[in-house]
């Protein structure tokens, strides 16, 4: 699903962002991706919706690789991977209901089935009765939830998400983390950023850990993971 | 289309300010434009008029048989230069000279006044040098006796146009590059106003010109309504000048609605410009 082969990645203003990286996330899987921060982490998750190239070795997003990918190719490939962010990044002057439309209607699906697939997904992350609520209305538990339901307009291959519980309470960091693996369940591959130490120690999935830019823990590899886990210092 | 039109139409909701000042914004920095087309206008068809009094005038000799001058006449207005040949009989140039300088009238005899021709040159033909080359060849008619032109009045005329012309297209390139860097820069405060909702889109998988197309018709719609006010206001200060100052011409209507489709097209290219800039750095 996620292939960096010897990634490096480097920024004309800030130097070396990452030092040839090598993981491979497969289909279907769940993964953690930890570190501190500046360690490389949103590096790698914008090399891998491609929001950046690699300086060097070659990055595969199921199964195109992104060096050579055409500029007009890109949005084709956004479409088979959802996003998540720290700060949910929703259009406030939009309803929950018209930002998941809007992420449909971008992509140019048919008119007509666009508000039954949206009150499909609002139902599925739980928001069934908040559609008509516009971002600030909402928790920020809820609105994360918006966003996983945009996310996964396309039924996406793979969801990406960058410290999506990073500005949740305990209770909404449950929820969220819980709807992930739900959809993680369905058949989705997760790769998830995070400092949330305890959500990592609390579960089983693998821990892919960077660290100045360098992969310096995996737990595929199958040296068990939770010692190197802590290392990770919360931001 | 549908969608395309809703996010402009909800892009002007969302920032009416913005949006007004940059219709505001087009709008005066066309009608500073509007203003000096007006003046070079005006200047041009003034200067044209005075050029129109350009004419040569052959006097001929004494006794010249009139086939003689009929032939030249014929000649004279095959010339590819020539607009007109009129011949002036002496008593017609004393009718005028006592027209023209009537303290004089007593003292003038038509004796003293010979025959002449007065050739009228077409437009585009009427620069020192071809009026000295047309003088030349009719200067070669035996009975012919002198030629006249004004060489030297001619010659200010041309240099007026020529100072004229040239000012008036280092000006216009000026006053059109002003505004189109002011034109771009309100259109880039509108991309930026948007930079968020840009990065959304492209996030949702969103093709370059999904997320173009709307800033497109935003920029050629507010290039044209400020187009129409640049009209306006031209048209109302040609109306005071008009009215109280001199005499003064307005543009004719094909011109008029090329100015307000340039308006719009300044518009479609800043926004092209700002939007593609705003992409390919995001």
């Amino acid at each position: 699903m996620i292939r960096f082969s010897h990634v490096v990645k480097e920024y004309p203003r800030t130097g070396l962002a990452l030092n040839d990286v090598t993981f491979r996330v497969n289909k279907g899987e769940f993964a953690f991706l930890t570190g501190p921060s500046g360690a490389g982490k949103s590096t790698i998750l914008r090399l891998v919706i491609v929001e950046e190239r690699p300086t060097a070795g070659e990055v595969r997003v199921s199964g195109s690789l992104t060096s050579g990918l055409p500029r007009g190719e890109i949005p084709r490939l956004r479409r088979r991977i959802g996003v998540v962010f720290q700060d949910f990044r929703l259009l406030e002057d939009r309803t929950a209901e018209e930002n998941i439309a809007f992420a449909l209607e971008v992509t140019g699906a048919p008119r007509e089935g666009i508000p039954a697939r949206v009150s499909r997904l609002l139902t599925q992350v739980g928001l069934a009765s908040k559609g008509t609520s516009y971002p600030k209305e909402l928790s920020g538990g809820e609105q994360q939830r918006v966003a996983i339901a945009r996310a996964l307009v396309n039924d996406p291959v793979l969801l990406v998400a960058d410290e999506p519980t990073g500005n949740l309470d305990d209770r909404a960091t449950r929820g969220v983390f819980q709807l992930l693996r739900d959809i993680n369940a369905a058949g989705t591959a997760v790769l998830m950023a995070t400092h949330n130490l305890e959500l990592v120690k609390r579960n089983t999935y693998r821990v892919i850990e960077v660290n100045r830019g360098q992969l310096v823990f995996d737990s595929a590899d199958g040296n068990g993971g939770a010692a190197t886990v802590t290392s990770s210092t919360p931001a | 289309m549908r969608l395309t039109f809703r996010e402009v139409m909800l892009g002007v909701r969302r920032s009416p300010l913005l949006s007004t000042l940059s219709v505001v914004t087009i709008a005066f920095s066309l009608f500073a434009f509007g203003l000096f087309g007006l003046l070079v206008l005006n200047v041009d068809r003034a200067l044209r008029g005075v050029e129109e009094h350009v004419e040569i005038v052959a006097f001929l000799a004494d006794g010249t048989l009139p086939e003689s001058i009929s032939a030249a006449m014929g000649d004279i207005s095959a010339f590819p230069e020539v607009a007109r040949v009129d011949q002036v009989s002496p008593e017609q140039a004393l009718a005028r000279a006592r027209a023209e300088l009537p303290e004089f009238q007593d003292v003038f005899d038509a004796s003293f006044l010979p025959p002449s021709l007065e050739v009228r040159l077409k437009e585009g033909h009427r620069d020192p040098a071809t009026v000295k080359d047309v003088t030349q060849r009719i200067q070669t008619y035996p009975f012919v006796d002198d030629v006249r032109y004004g060489e030297d009045w001619v010659k200010k005329l041309y240099d007026i146009r020529n100072i004229a012309g040239a000012a008036g297209i280092a000006l216009g390139l000026l006053f059109a590059a002003v505004a189109v860097i002011i034109i771009g820069t309100t259109i880039r405060m509108t991309v930026l106003a948007r930079s968020r909702e840009i990065s959304i889109m492209r996030l949702v998988g969103a093709t370059d010109g999904f997320v173009r197309r709307p800033f497109l018709i935003d920029g050629f719609l507010k290039g044209l309504i400020g187009g129409l006010l640049a009209l306006l206001l031209t048209w109302g200060a040609n109306y005071l000048i008009s009215h109280n100052l001199i005499q003064t011409v307005f543009f004719d209507p094909g011109i008029a609605f090329l100015g307000v489709l340039g308006g719009g097209i300044i518009g479609l290219l800043g926004s092209a410009l700002s939007v593609g800039r705003h992409l390919r750095r995001a």
